[in-house]
């Protein structure tokens, strides 16, 4: 796909993402709008998929949201990539809707693989279904996302450790680094230190990507990343995000974490962001 | 009244082990992962035949849960194995999520199940376990009586297809069920027929209750006595049509009260037959260190419990 396509998508994924938490007041924009690139790029230009969505995910790559409250991004890359028709966005958080508030096998909604919503579990997952495609000898790659926050769960660090250990070399799990979470700065939270020194002294290979919100670098951090795989070291890509990315008013502050826009602030955002594909 | 040989005391945590290495023979998908406590566990002889589906996780249960999880995507049906106090509430959410929600088909294999673990004490003898994994929407819950027991349920649950809770012990404790039997999930199994008094027993209170029966017996009392080994779902009708004839009943469990099979049996009877019942358990107390015998007597366990809880609910009919 053409690089002016691929941000014409982003535009039209931030869009949703909008449009989605204004319509039920509720949701999780400021880090859905960060991670629009990333997961623009991963699901239309970087991942082997098939058509049809199978829970197995033989022969092709698979991705896991291990933040699952940044759904609004997932459900409309899944939605803008096939899985589902993008008229269901609009049951987005609603009663009886497949798109759960946080992502969930559940409703057996397609590209969904396990329910994430509770922070800290999806390492451990990756790096599951990692093991499971080597005993299958399965040569695709995991996938998967963690919020930067997120890495305060005690799990995290337990499946760090048994990845590098057990030299799991087939997953590229991304942080979200927006620096940001509910509370405020995650320095002022609870600082996490130096990340990238962490994840060398428990054995990754550390990979970055310096703006997280420029297609070109995602696709060329992702890439590299790509071509890591297989060498005995599982891969950590730090993607420094901003939070709220794309609306200017919405960008490099936590406040927007968890808040809905108004019908005012929804105009203005949109208008920030117009129509390319069409709206859902 | 029909009588129960004892085939030579085992651990039920060693039916496990012969279990999963049965399974390790006829399934290429079973793996087995366990957070450091394979030789308690059982889980040396699979670990050996079949190492490269066997996974040491370290101290780490956590991250078990949700590595097993995963695996389940690519179509392994993974038996996770450690304590039953590190295998549900320390890991209750990742059970819930990951696991229970997601729909994903592991097998929660728990060991030292209970007070009669011993010596160690509280910080390991889990009373709640049972309580906390029938509240999981989708989870079957099983808890065997002996090594025969558990080895057939271990292969049982493989060729079922979701997630389960399968609880057993560490002490060496009567082997009298049949060799080689099957194992219906669901199916509660009636031991002994009578008409007095139903009694419901799980676990390693069922070799308690046949020597309780006996007792019963000797003094003209006919005890019905049903093995529930199966917590959730429970096998409604065998209980029902059991105390359609008794019009009482008592359950015995190594379990607290509170949460425990008796409860549920109790739920049963309110929505269904109002019935006196009597519930043999810890009466919602921590364990403490001790022999397993010494522990079932002081926490009222033991066949004794059981004989003066069936005296006593049948003067309440």
């Amino acid at each position: 796909m053409q690089m002016s396509n691929l941000s014409e998508i982003v535009i039209q994924v931030r869009r949703d993402i909008l449009r989605m938490v204004h319509e039920v007041n509720s949701g999780h924009p400021g880090g859905s709008l960060g991670c629009a690139e990333f997961m623009v790029v991963l699901y239309f230009k970087i991942m082997k998929r098939k058509k049809e969505f199978k829970m197995d995910g033989e022969g092709e790559d698979i991705f896991f949201l291990s933040n699952g409250h940044i759904s609004p991004v997932f459900y409309s890359v899944l939605s803008r990539s096939g899985y589902f028709p993008i008229k269901e966005m609009n049951t987005f958080r609603k009663i009886n809707s497949r798109l759960q508030g946080h992502p969930t096998t559940h409703e057996g909604l397609p590209g969904v693989r396990i329910a994430s919503g509770s922070l800290g579990q999806g390492f451990s997952v990756a790096i599951g279904a990692a093991i499971s495609k080597k005993l299958n000898n399965d040569p695709n790659i995991i996938y998967s996302l963690h919020g930067d926050g997120e890495l305060q769960e005690g799990q995290n660090w337990e499946a760090i450790m048994y990845a590098s250990a057990n030299k799991i070399d087939n997953i590229i799990c991304t942080i979200d680094n927006n620096n940001k979470q509910i509370d405020g700065d995650l320095k002022d939270v609870l600082d996490m230190g130096n990340l990238e020194s962490k994840f060398t002294s428990f054995g990754w290979l550390v990979m970055n990507i310096e703006n997280g919100n420029d297609i070109n670098e995602v696709e060329i951090g992702l890439n590299n990343a790509k071509k890591m795989c297989f060498k005995g070291k599982p891969i950590v890509l730090i993607l420094k995000t901003e939070m709220g990315n794309g609306v200017d008013f919405m960008m490099g502050t936590h406040k927007w974490h968890g808040v809905a826009p108004n019908d005012e602030q929804l105009e203005l955002a949109l208008s920030q962001n117009p129509e390319t594909l069409k709206d859902y | 009244m029909k009588e129960f040989i004892n085939q030579g005391n085992n651990d039920t945590r060693s039916g496990f082990g012969a279990g999963l290495l049965e399974l390790g023979k006829s399934n290429n998908n079973i793996v087995a992962l366990c957070a450091d406590l394979t030789g308690s566990l059982k889980m040396n002889e699979f670990k050996n035949e079949f190492p490269e589906r066997f996974f040491q996780i370290g101290i780490a249960e956590a991250n078990m849960m949700g590595i097993a999880a995963g695996m389940t995507i690519g179509g392994k049906i993974p038996f996770t194995g450690t304590f039953a106090n590190f295998s549900t509430g320390r890991v209750y959410d990742q059970i819930r999520q990951s696991i229970a929600y997601s729909n994903k088909n592991v097998k929660i294999c728990a060991s030292h199940a209970g007070v009669t673990l011993g010596e160690d004490g509280a910080t390991h003898q889990i009373l709640e376990d049972i309580g906390l994994m029938k509240m999981l929407p989708g989870m079957t819950v099983i808890n065997t009586c002996d090594y025969n027991q558990t080895k057939a349920a271990t292969i049982a649950i493989a060729e079922y297809k979701g997630p389960v809770y399968l609880r057993f012990g560490r002490p060496k404790v009567p082997n009298f069920t049949p060799i080689n039997q099957d194992f219906n999930i669901g199916k509660g199994v009636k031991l002994i027929e009578g008409s007095d008094v139903t009694i419901v027993a799980t676990g390693h209170l069922v070799w308690e209750a046949i020597d309780c029966a006996k007792k019963l017996k000797s003094e003209g009392i006919s005890a019905e006595l049903i093995n529930i080994h199966t917590i959730k779902p429970l096998d409604r009708n065998i209980i029902l049509d059991s105390v359609s004839k008794t019009n009482c009943i008592v359950s015995a469990e190594e379990h607290n009260v509170i949460g425990g099979l008796g409860e549920s049996i109790s739920s049963l009877l309110v929505k269904n037959n109002l019935s006196p019942m009597e519930f043999v358990g810890v009466e919602d107390s921590f364990g403490e260190s001790g022999t397993p015998q010494e522990l079932m007597k002081k926490y009222q366990l033991s066949s004794e419990n059981i004989y003066l809880k069936c005296k006593k609910v049948i003067s309440r009919k």
